[in-house]
């Protein structure tokens, strides 16, 4: 049983915007199938009672206080931006006509 | 766009029962934002609040505002929510420049508050229970800006602008279980819940909770099932609603919509709505089909929050009295009527008051000038009653003239005008503006001496016993001190001097 389908695959392109030819979904799949595949193993000696793992540190309640720190200029900010405008980011159209 | 053919409100509620889910966003009050310390100070330049952490620059780390973590249990203990013992953040992945990382951080399945209930009362005093499915933690988005098309919206526009100042501003997300059983009543309920909420926010100290200012905003799920069914029916969402009017006006829109859709044999789209504050109705958004996955999963960059329980029994010892016990209690103290209470409470007067009570006031007499010269000018102005330039121990003052008798109501009106003008503090306008009651005994008596004499008829009247005649010449005195003088004074001097027991 394949570890991701090819309909997967086009939905996860889908949700970030990656436009996918039949061939590189054919592709990918295979490739992401065998990295799923590989990383399932750990599954094997993993039993029941070990629980998935999100943090390996065993920390808690890491806080910091309610202080203010000094932030960027707007022009250090801005500085990696491809396009701005008005001292913003600017962005390309997010919807089209419809 | 088709127009929306709505049944009436009435025939709507004859045939379906309605069902709503009310989500709140609150903006919380802390210096500094959820996941760094860059300011949340309002109204800074655009992109001058922002750092490599909430801008999602490579190799930044967030760590959660300790403030930040403390208002979301307090908000949840008032809620009578149980705590989470552990908790973890997650990403939200969502493909939308308002948030730099392509990620909100919020919470997923661990929420750090859940399964508590708020009871608001209605405006007729019923109170409704609503039961709280979770609180949780989470982030703000940036502000777009969106250029090119003709009404500033993102349709048509070809290009959109970000500020991120407010991206990673904290924000807890409260949200309802399904409110069954609110019947005719449910956009009145939503409305209550939502003021209700605002006022619990504010009694914390965690947020000022200004819905104009888009520090609370409410998104209303609603949806209609035929009456004495049990099934939900599809809903939809209305998102950013953002005053207690139009929470009310939202969902009773919905339903007329929802039941002119479903009686016409129609379906309703699961999708969220736009709301409209000039006429009330909402119009479609995006659809929302299954195709919505925003992969949540764990965020490893921030480790899991696990509030001890002796640091969450200390703080709900320190809860303050809830707002709806609090409004009771001073109901009974003031003596006002359900009614009363909720124009004081609609008005934003009841700290007012409170204040102008401690600053020495009676209650009667600062419930007054609250609620109706201050209410008055407020309403001229504009503006809300807290942002008057006079403050309760001033109101407090002028109470304390009238009741000394240094002044009278009409007086009392322009040295609260002259306060409000900047001219300084009530004793200080008295003496500005001369407005000290006339109580040289002499000069008052020749007032009542020339009133007497120029209306001889009303005199004789009051002599032969009709002692209520005496206003006409009570009036005549005041108008003859343009209002200076102390009515109760001058009526007792009439009397006198006419020989007739008051």
């Amino acid at each position: 049983m394949p570890g991701i389908t090819r309909e997967e695959v086009a939905h996860l392109a889908r949700l970030a915007r990656l436009e996918l030819k039949d061939e590189e979904l054919d592709h990918f799949a295979g490739q992401l199938d065998d990295i799923i595949g590989a990383v399932a193993r750990v599954s094997e000696v993993a039993d029941q009672d070990v629980p998935p793992t999100s943090h390996p540190l065993p920390l808690t309640n890491v806080m910091r206080p309610d202080e203010i720190r000094p932030s960027l200029t707007p022009q250090e900010a801005l500085s990696g931006a491809p396009a701005q405008e008005q001292q913003r980011f600017k962005v390309p159209q997010i919807l089209g006509e419809d | 766009m088709t127009v929306t053919e709505l049944v009436s409100y009435e025939d709507a509620l004859a045939s379906y029962d309605p069902v709503m889910g009310l989500e709140v966003h609150v903006e919380l009050g802390t210096k500094t934002k959820m996941f760094c310390g860059c300011s949340t100070e309002l109204g800074a330049e655009p992109n001058s609040q922002t750092c490599p952490t909430c801008l999602g620059l490579p190799g930044s780390l967030p760590v959660v505002n300790a403030v930040g973590v403390e208002s979301a249990v307090k908000i949840g203990l008032a809620l009578h929510c149980e705590i989470a013992e552990w908790c973890r953040f997650a990403r939200k992945n969502y493909f939308y420049p308002d948030m730099p990382k392509n990620f909100q951080t919020s919470q997923y399945d661990e929420p750090i508050a859940f399964n508590g209930y708020l009871d608001v009362q209605l405006e007729d005093g019923e109170v409704f229970r609503v039961e709280i499915e979770r609180a949780h933690m989470e982030e703000d988005t940036g502000k777009s800006t969106h250029v090119g098309g003709a009404t500033g919206r993102i349709h048509g526009a070809s290009h959109s602008l970000l500020d991120y100042n407010r991206a990673g501003i904290p924000l807890i997300e409260i949200v309802t279980k399904p409110i069954e059983g609110a019947g005719e009543r449910a956009p009145e309920v939503a409305k209550a819940y939502v003021a209700e909420l605002r006022e619990l926010i504010k009694a914390l100290g965690v947020s000022e909770a200004r819905m104009e200012q888009g520090q609370m905003r409410c998104d209303v799920n609603l949806s209609l099932r035929p009456n004495g069914t049990k099934e939900f029916g599809t809903r939809s969402e209305t998102k950013n609603v953002n005053s207690l009017r139009s929470v009310e006006r939202a969902a009773r829109f919905e339903i007329q919509r929802h039941a002119a859709v479903l009686s016409s044999g129609g379906t309703i789209v699961q999708e969220t709505r736009h709301f409209h504050e000039e006429d009330g109705s909402t119009t479609a958004g995006r659809i929302k089909d299954n195709a919505e996955d925003y992969r949540y999963f764990p965020e490893p960059d921030l480790v899991p929050v696990a509030p001890a329980r002796e640091w969450v029994e200390e703080l709900r010892k320190e809860l303050p009295e809830l707002p709806r016990v609090r409004r009771n209690r001073l109901r009974e103290e003031w003596g006002v009527s359900e009614h009363d209470m909720q124009s004081i409470l609609n008005a934003g007067a009841v700290d007012l008051i409170v204040a102008t009570i401690d600053a020495g006031a009676d209650a009667a007499s600062a419930r007054k000038w609250w609620m109706g010269e201050l209410a008055r000018r407020a309403n001229e102005a504009g503006t809300d009653l807290a942002a008057l330039e006079i403050t309760p121990e001033q109101v407090a003052r002028v109470c304390a003239l009238v009741a000394e008798g240094s002044l009278n109501d009409k007086l009392a009106r322009q040295v609260i005008e002259g306060v409000l003008a900047g001219e300084g503090d009530p004793d200080a306008v008295v003496a500005g503006r001369g407005l000290a009651v006339v109580s040289d005994e002499g000069a008052l008596g020749t007032a009542v001496d020339e009133a007497i004499a120029a209306n001889a008829g009303i005199a004789d009247k009051i002599r032969s016993g009709k002692v209520a005649a005496a206003g006409a010449l009570v009036g005549a005195v005041m108008k003859a001190t343009r209002g200076q003088a102390d009515a109760a004074r001058v009526r007792e001097l009439i009397l006198e001097k006419l020989g007739v027991e008051g």
